[in-house]
């Protein structure tokens, strides 16, 4: 403690070379020592510097290895699904990815509850019927805890288990390089969720998205900031990943376009609780709107933290920030906050009435975000394997990038590069603790 | 000028929880020279048993003042985690005591894992809000804003804090924890029950990291299963910037650490033409570790203390 602690701060060496050295004789003897007053003098010689390096490369090395036990664990069944190819032959492998994990996990579900009540739906109506067999769907689920790297590991895993197709990945992040991995294996890919536009830009013909894309909800939300906020000096905050950088420069350019000037452009990560420093570079040059690329989880914190330092100005997201969960963790201060989503409001979608009263009465819980777009996506897949009259990924893809199907979230056709024609983008803004629709763009039912 | 005080000011709140939390460590390793890494989550689960105690209390339409509320989930939540820190003491570290210092540290990162996922298991993997019931009203000085939370927040540890260095300095216990720290073995000669000064120190750690994990959830609206990790290893990296075992030296180590982040991620990106944004926070908290571990390995304080052990 204070100014006693004879045996646990390390004696400062008096070179940097006997130190070396006296470490180094230690360092095999220490290891397996069991007599107690001996270990700690010796102990003392220790520096905290070795000391301190250890610790830190093994928690290094566990942090980095979190996502271990969930491969091994999902390994051996995997390698059981394929040694019995018998009686997969009645069934569709579809696989479906989203983080169920970490601070993004509720989205993570809610899109895996979109996807499971499709394959409940199907499989409780006695399967789906292709080239005349009625084939069950078996649902593959997988957690890529918003990690890009994660992410192609679980891509890898879909496609030794050979899936017939992916619903997935929720974050445009995982999305992008995860469909490296299924290009290369041919098997087709419908992302319910990843906005960012370089995920269909990259030339694979296996990519699709079932809603519109950060091109056009930049281009709708900068418009608007400028047009109808009437915001000249914006402040834009983003998180690095595929879909928050991506976002922000789309909405950048469209805000620059309309005429308003960007004051100040930072930056956090995916992971940040902390954003008093940036807020506080943001206050110094006064903004009239702060928009935020990136998720629900940064978004609340980052706006009761610009209301704690007096920021006034209102703050902007899209479709990562338009969820129950921003307004739960933002509370009081979520009142005025903008943002958008990617099709028509939840309400007033084809079928979306009576699918948020059977989602609720499944899961009893609200649809985050994505859910409807998660159902359709499959919908959207069985629909063009009937089509082609099989579940081959090489035979029916050629159906899925000419389908025309009406589905919950409505019209759903794609155009050459996998992207949904027509897309809609809705604005919303919190009134009294709940979203409440501002504007429609574009869009048709 | 404003914005250079709003900077120190965002420092001094996050600098004093970690002060609160990098004691803890420092208690610990000046006692048993472990690095207890289960500390963090410690932290975590103080934040999460306060959140849930304070819903109860509202959900039962106790009407009383956020304050009061607050004091009563502390009340709940530091006795929970000087449990646990006893049972982890007496159940991991305690059987490890004589086994190569390896040992320990390995188990103290397992322990760290079980209990984040034994919190996602109870809490749930998603964020929780913190219950809106302490008043946010922004008190403003110099062009700059400070909240009355945190305004508490700062007062608080330095309360905490006195009260400490009085424990350990003034008492009869506190002299015991001392002798302990110089040499187990002639404490017990004197009649100090280790064993027990021991359970104490990981007791009075834990309840010290309580109150830092509700500072932190109140501060930020929320708290999750996670959490602790990246808190706990900020707060290790006080400790040994400050000099390990070094009770004065965490908690400069805490309050410096704090400023060197707040200030280094609101100046980053202007200081470096936007090459380096302000994404790399993180960064600053680490950097600062290697320098010190190549520069100082003892730490800022440390020296002092080391020549005359």
């Amino acid at each position: 403690m204070n100014g006693s602690n004879g045996g646990c701060a390390a004696r400062r060496p008096k070179t940097r070379a006997s130190a070396e050295i006296c470490n180094n004789r230690q360092d095999g003897k220490a290891i397996g020592h069991s007599n107690y007053i001996d270990t700690l003098d010796r102990e003392t010689k220790m520096t905290i510097a070795r000391y301190s390096l250890i610790a830190a490369a093994v928690l290094a090395m566990t942090a980095c290895g979190k996502q271990e036990p969930t491969k091994q664990a999902s390994q051996p069944a995997a390698k059981s699904d394929a040694s019995a190819p018998a009686k997969s032959a009645n069934i569709i492998k579809i696989g479906h990815a989203a983080p169920l994990t970490g601070n993004i996990a509720h989205l993570g579900k809610d899109n895996e509850n979109g996807v499971r009540m499709a394959v409940d739906e199907i499989n409780a109506a006695g399967g789906v019927e292709i080239a005349g067999k009625k084939l069950k769907i078996e649902l593959i689920s997988e957690d890529d805890q918003a990690d890009p790297k994660t992410a192609t590991t679980v891509a890898q895993r879909f496609v030794d288990q050979k899936v017939s197709g992916v619903i997935g990945h929720l974050n445009s992040g995982t999305t992008i390089p995860a469909s490296k991995i299924y290009s290369d294996a041919g098997i087709p890919q419908i992302s319910p969720s990843a906005t960012a536009v370089a995920y269909t830009a990259q030339g694979f013909k296996t990519t699709f998205r079932v809603m519109a894309n950060d091109a056009q909800q930049g281009k709708v939300l900068g418009q608007f900031a400028v047009n109808k906020l009437k915001a000249k000096k914006v402040a834009i905050v983003d998180d690095r990943t595929a879909y928050g950088q991506g976002l922000a420069d789309e909405f950048e350019k469209a805000a620059k376009a309309a005429g308003a000037e960007i004051v100040k452009r930072e930056f956090t990560t995916n992971q940040e609780t902390d954003f008093n420093s940036i807020l506080t570079t943001i206050k110094g040059v006064k903004p009239e709107l702060i928009f935020y690329g990136g998720m629900d989880a940064q978004a609340a914190p980052l706006t009761k933290q610009a209301r704690k330092l007096g920021i006034k100005a209102p703050v902007m997201s899209a479709d990562g920030a338009q969820t129950p969960e921003f307004i739960k963790l933002a509370g009081a201060d979520a009142e005025g906050t903008y943002a958008s989503i990617p099709g028509l409001p939840k309400e007033q979608l084809p079928g979306g009435k009576e699918f948020l009263a059977k989602f609720k009465q499944k899961f009893n819980t609200e649809v985050q975000l994505y859910a409807p777009n998660c159902y359709d996506a499959v919908m959207v897949m069985l629909e063009a394997m009937k089509k082609a009259g099989s579940t081959e990924p090489a035979k029916y893809l050629p159906a899925l990038s000419k389908v025309d199907y009406s589905g919950v979230t409505g019209k759903i056709a794609f155009d050459e590069k996998g992207d949904l024609k027509n897309g809609a983008i809705t604005i919303y803004q919190v009134k009294k603790g709940k979203w409440e629709i501002v504007e429609t763009v574009g869009g048709g039912k | 000028m404003d914005i250079f005080l709003q900077q120190i000011i965002n420092g001094l709140v996050v600098g004093s929880v970690y002060a609160l939390i990098a004691l803890g460590y420092t208690m610990v390793y000046g006692i048993l020279q472990l690095i207890n890494f289960a500390h963090g989550e410690i932290v975590m689960i103080g934040a999460m048993v306060t959140i849930t105690c304070i819903n109860f209390l509202i959900g039962h339409n106790v009407n009383l003042p956020g304050p009061l509320l607050l004091a009563l989930g502390l009340a709940m939540a530091i006795p929970v985690t000087m449990l646990l820190g006893y049972l982890i003491e007496r159940i991991a570290y305690r059987p490890l005591r004589k086994a190569p210092r390896l040992a320990p540290l390995i188990t103290a990162i397992g322990v760290s894992i079980v209990l984040q996922q034994a919190a996602m298991m109870i809490w749930g993997r998603n964020y929780r809000a913190f219950p809106a019931i302490l008043p946010s009203d922004v008190v403003e000085f110099g062009g700059a804003s400070i909240t009355t939370l945190q305004i508490a927040i700062i007062a608080l540890s330095i309360v905490l804090l006195i009260g400490l260095f009085l424990l350990i300095e003034r008492t009869k216990m506190g002299r015991a924890m001392r002798a302990t720290a110089q040499s187990p073995d002639v404490a017990r000669l004197m009649g100090v029950n280790v064993n027990n000064i021991i359970s104490l120190t990981f007791m009075i750690g834990s309840a010290l990291g309580a109150v830092a994990g509700v500072l932190v959830a109140a501060n930020y609206d929320q708290a999750h299963a996670y959490m602790g990790f990246m808190i706990g290893l900020k707060a290790f990296t006080a400790a040994v910037l400050g000099g390990i075992g070094n009770l004065g030296g965490a908690v400069l180590g805490g309050i410096l650490l704090g400023l060197i982040e707040s200030i280094g991620s609101g100046y980053l990106g202007d200081l470096t033409g936007g090459f380096l944004g302000s994404q790399y926070k993180d960064i600053f908290a680490f950097l600062v570790l290697i320098l010190v571990l190549i520069f100082r390995p003892s730490g800022l304080m440390g020296e002092r203390v080391a020549e005359r052990a």
